[in-house]
């Protein structure tokens, strides 16, 4: 098994890990059970449901779907990564104010793909806004808070 | 000077979630985050038929596989593993032996037959696929009606019939109000099976201590204390050393009220090991065999008189169970049976209930459980009758509301509802939504040839689960309050919050009772190892009965702090109040007491007044008196293409009484949670067996529940009736939304396609479906 395995190199969150792992390791399991980042979610397994989309060389990703061995050489933010010095992001403050999650299962997954959404429209209209998270399943609050939370980070973005 | 302000009130304000900024940063440990030494993982191999009997397995070549630490089928832990429980008790009631691994015969798709344990996961998802299984296919039983048929294949030989239990009911006289009813409307009506999806799967990690002889489980449950008590009787272990622990759980929705074969298996396996082993359900696993929703098919005539009385109700109810009976599945059907009249009197009622065995997964509770079924039944007969009488569906349910003098009002059903005032919930949903004008718009719409239909549903549920001679395993709950010696307050509550809140809606309680710091609270729950005593989150009774007891204890605490407090002011204890962290006369806050000095001095325990012991703590077990009884108004407005069958939802109201509110904020997440599974169960779900029992709805592609673009913005008001059955006067709110849209939603697109001459429609009303729907009616 051992001789089958690939070294990769990765920056998560601004630290740079390097590992030998096997060529079928999903990346999501890499972050999970080799980095220890365990706030990426594993809801599926399908890339259908968003829990485990985490930012890798800028680009949302459902991290299900990917292989650990072709995030060699990326740069990968997951939600771990997102507050600074204490402050929480934005947009993880938005969930907070706005009451975004209940559960908080999807709650990563859906604020780094909420994340890629204010990138690219930093004043998203709410029809943009739930367009934007198609991908990610939320069961537990109807999305409306979700929204309102996402208003809130691009207003407090752009001010 | 002290300041004067008033005590601040925090019951009623929108506080938002302390459990949220561990949340939002992925900083939380569900069960799959809990990491231990050692850890094997498992996996099971499941039944690819609904119905064989299992010729032979073969498990020589996955244990020889590398990594492969053991596997075990059915036979190896027959008599060490019991069967997987049901709790219910009802008269009659074929219970049939489930064990947590099938033995010789397999009776639905997923069912386990084997387990593999490895050092790796994705070696023991290897394993799988080198264990041989011969079957012997039978038969798949699998169509409701078609199963209580004598011609039938029968599921269980040691039962005659697929029929599990029967229950009737007769209240009034049926016969005669039928016999003097100007008019009776019948209806057959299909509650189809819904899957409950939580985001995050089943989970469950097990570990044991041989020379402790402890047994630590942290799974994704809603009923850790349960679990507890069911583990130890499967594996035969002292209860007291065994440990259930809930971590962060990721939504349940009823699907976690359960005990699993899985639970079971992986416990037993840590035992037999002597490592960690731990299972992570795959989102297949959770379609195949992670409890079902719903499943009804009902018969229902309604009698009623030219000016709109409902005199008698006359139903028969066929609930499919599945294949095994889980924690609860019988008792899902029977909440429908006696929420049959919902929000209108009807003094006479005749029903069979009828619970039904299947080769499929079994059902259970499911958000709403029995009573979104009830509401839809009651609620749609409402809009027929109406629909016959020519008379509007606003006055058929004013004419058929009790008064709210009435209350509390027992029904025919035998159930007594607590409190109610439906004229004023409706009232506020009609005046929201601008009734009268809605309906001009849609007669000038229709005069274009236009489709709009406003849906109504008047619902009144049953939560607050419940005095416990109703809730199988006990209806009460528990709480302990402790005030440490530095004056911080931990509450340990029975209750298993899973994205409820209540970490800050329970310390908003107490924070108002003691008068301090909502950041001196800290709420412990889901740990049987921390809080010994408790029921669990499901039913809409978090609140209502685990803050019940909170509320009694807090306040049992808080009587001794005052004779101590009393005893250090040379005061009445009588006289004092509790605020801003202060004890103090009445009136005299300049001499006051801290909260968390009198919290030392009953540690230091030196200075005490007679006959009070040493330590601030108290444990209360509220047994509620009845259940609450919530209800509410919902109006929809909805635009149908009759060339697409598309469905235009252009708004939503929901007008809730859960009783009194802790947090509005807290209250509106749930409302519209619920109403957006309702939705997805009128638009969108549905789980679909074909005829050999497999199941074609098994994964996100093929089972839809709702994205964020296919629900609308919802609007929701409250009125406010307290309940009289509990001290803080709520009621619950968990399910409401989900109990009332379903209803709403199909009664808004059979008021538009009314014109076609079209009086109901199955869910999920897809596109396909409601053109079909017109297709036939012209
Ligand atoms: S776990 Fe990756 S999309 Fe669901
Ligand atoms: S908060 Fe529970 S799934 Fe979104």
């Amino acid at each position: 098994m051992n001789k089958s395995r690939k070294q990769i190199n990765t920056t998560i969150n601004g630290e740079d890990y390097t590992h030998e792992v096997e060529p079928r390791l999903l990346l999501v399991h890499y972050l999970r059970e080799v980095a220890g980042l365990t706030g990426t979610h594993v809801g599926c397994e399908t890339s259908l449901c968003g829990a485990c989309t985490a930012i890798v060389d800028g680009q949302a990703v459902k991290t299900c779907t990917m292989l650990a061995v072709q995030a060699d050489g990326a740069e990968i933010t997951t939600i771990e990564g997102l507050a600074q010095d204490g402050e929480l992001h934005p947009i993880q403050e938005g969930f907070w104010e706005r009451h975004g999650l209940q559960c908080g299962f999807c709650t990563p997954g859906m604020i780094v793909a909420a994340h890629q959404l204010l990138e690219r429209n930093p004043n998203p209209s709410e029809d943009e806004i739930r367009h934007g998270l198609e991908g990610n399943f939320c069961r537990c609050t109807g999305y409306q808070h979700i929204v309102d939370a996402v208003q809130y980070a691009a207003e407090k973005m752009q001010g | 000077m002290a300041t004067m302000a008033g005590p601040s009130r925090l019951i009623g304000a929108p506080i938002k979630r302390r459990e949220d900024p561990r949340l939002v940063q992925g900083l939380s440990h569900y069960v799959d985050d809990i990491k231990l030494v050692n850890t094997l993982h498992c996996t099971f191999l499941r039944s690819d038929y609904a119905h064989a009997d299992i010729k032979s397995i073969d498990t020589e070549a996955a244990e020889n596989l590398s990594g492969v630490v053991k596997v075990i089928t059915g036979s190896d832990i027959a008599g060490k593993v019991g069967s997987i429980p049901c709790a219910a008790e009802i008269e009659g009631l074929k219970v049939p032996d489930h064990p947590a691994l099938a033995v010789g015969r397999v009776r639905f798709v997923g069912e386990p037959i084997a387990a593999v344990v490895a050092t790796d996961p994705y070696v023991a998802r290897d394993a799988l696929d080198l264990i041989e299984v011969e079957y012997d296919e039978l038969p798949a039983v699998v169509d409701l009606d078609a199963a209580i048929e004598s011609d039938s294949t029968v599921i269980y030989d040691e039962f005659d019939d697929n029929i599990a239990f029967t229950m009737p009911l007769d209240a009034g006289d049926v016969d005669a109000a039928f016999a003097e009813a100007d008019h009776v409307v019948s209806q057959r009506f299909v509650n189809q099976r819904l899957i409950p999806n939580s985001i995050e799967p089943r989970g469950v990690l097990a570990e044991y201590l041989p020379g402790e002889g402890t047994l630590t489980v942290w799974s994704s449950t809603q009923v850790p204390h349960h679990l507890k008590t069911i583990l130890s009787l499967l594996l035969d272990l002292p209860e007291q050393l065994v440990r259930v622990i809930a971590p962060e759980v990721g939504g349940g929705f009823g699907s976690k009220l359960n005990v699993y074969p899985e639970e079971a298996v992986v416990a037993y396996l840590a035992t037999q090991l002597r490592k960690p082993v731990k299972w992570i359900e795959k989102r297949s696993e959770g379609f195949t065999t992670t409890i079902h929703g719903r499943d009804q098919v009902d018969y229902v005539d309604m009698a009623v008189k030219n000016d709109g009385t409902i005199t008698a109700l006359r139903a028969k109810l066929l609930a499919n169970m599945g294949a095994y009976h889980q924690l609860l599945t019988p008792i899902i059907p029977v909440l429908t049976y006696l929420m049959m009249p919902g929000a209108y009197k009807i003094p006479n009622i005749k029903l069979e209930l009828i619970g039904v065995f299947t080769n499929k997964m079994a059902t259970d509770a499911y958000r709403g459980a029995g009573r979104p079924e009830a509401t839809h039944i009651i609620e749609r007969m409402v809009d027929l009758a109406a629909q016959k009488l020519g008379m509007d569906a606003k006055e058929i349910r004013f004419k058929n509301f009790p008064q709210p003098d009435e209350f509390p009002l027992e029904m025919a059903t035998g159930v007594t509802y607590d409190s109610g005032n439906y004229q004023m919930s409706f009232n506020k949903a009609l005046d929201t939504v601008d009734y009268a004008s809605l309906r001009a718009r849609q007669a000038e719409l229709r005069g274009q040839g236009r489709y709009m239909g406003i849906g109504i549903a008047t619902y009144a549920e049953i939560c607050g689960m419940g005095p416990s001679v109703g809730v199988a395993g006990g209806g009460w709950e528990s709480s302990t309050v402790r005030i440490e010696r530095t004056g911080k307050v931990t509450v340990l509550t029975g209750v298993s919050p899973h994205g409820q809140g209540q970490e800050t809606s329970f310390a908003q309680i107490v924070a108002d009772e003691y008068g301090i710091s909502i950041d001196d609270i800290v709420i412990i729950h889901g740990d049987t190892g921390r809080q010994p005593q408790g029921i669990g989150t499901f039913g809409s009774r978090a609140t209502a009965v685990g803050g019940a007891a909170l509320i009694i204890a807090t306040q049992q605490v808080k009587e001794k702090m005052a004779q101590i407090a009393a005893h250090m002011l040379e005061a009445n204890a009588d006289d004092l109040v509790f605020e801003d962290g202060n004890i103090f006369v009445q009136g005299s806050p300049d001499s006051a007491v801290t909260f968390a000095d009198v919290a030392a001095t009953a540690h230091v325990a030196v200075n005490l007044p007679p006959e009070v012991e040493p330590g601030l703590e108290a444990t209360h077990f509220f047994e509620p008196s009845n259940f609450t009884y919530p209800f509410g108004a919902h109006i929809s407005i909805v635009e149908v293409d009759p060339e697409t069958g598309e469905i235009d939802l252009q708004r939503y109201v929901a007008v809730d009484d859960c009783g009194n509110i802790i947090n509005p904020l807290l209250v509106d997440g749930q409302v519209h949670g619920g109403i957006a599974q309702g939705l997805g169960q009128a638009m969108y779900e549905g789980a679909v067996y074909d005829e050999n029992g497999q199941l074609l709805t098994g994964s996100f592609m093929d089972y839809a529940i709702p994205k964020a673009t296919q629900v609308p913005r919802f609007e929701t008001e409250h009125t406010t009736t307290p309940s009289p059955v509990n001290p803080l006067g709520v009621k619950g709110v968990g399910e409401a939304g989900t109990i009332a849209s379903s209803p709403c939603l199909v009664n808004a697109v059979v008021d538009a396609l009314s014109p076609f001459g079209i009086t109901d429609i199955d869910m999920p009303m897809t596109p396909n479906r409601v053109w079909q729907a017109i297709q036939d009616a012209q």
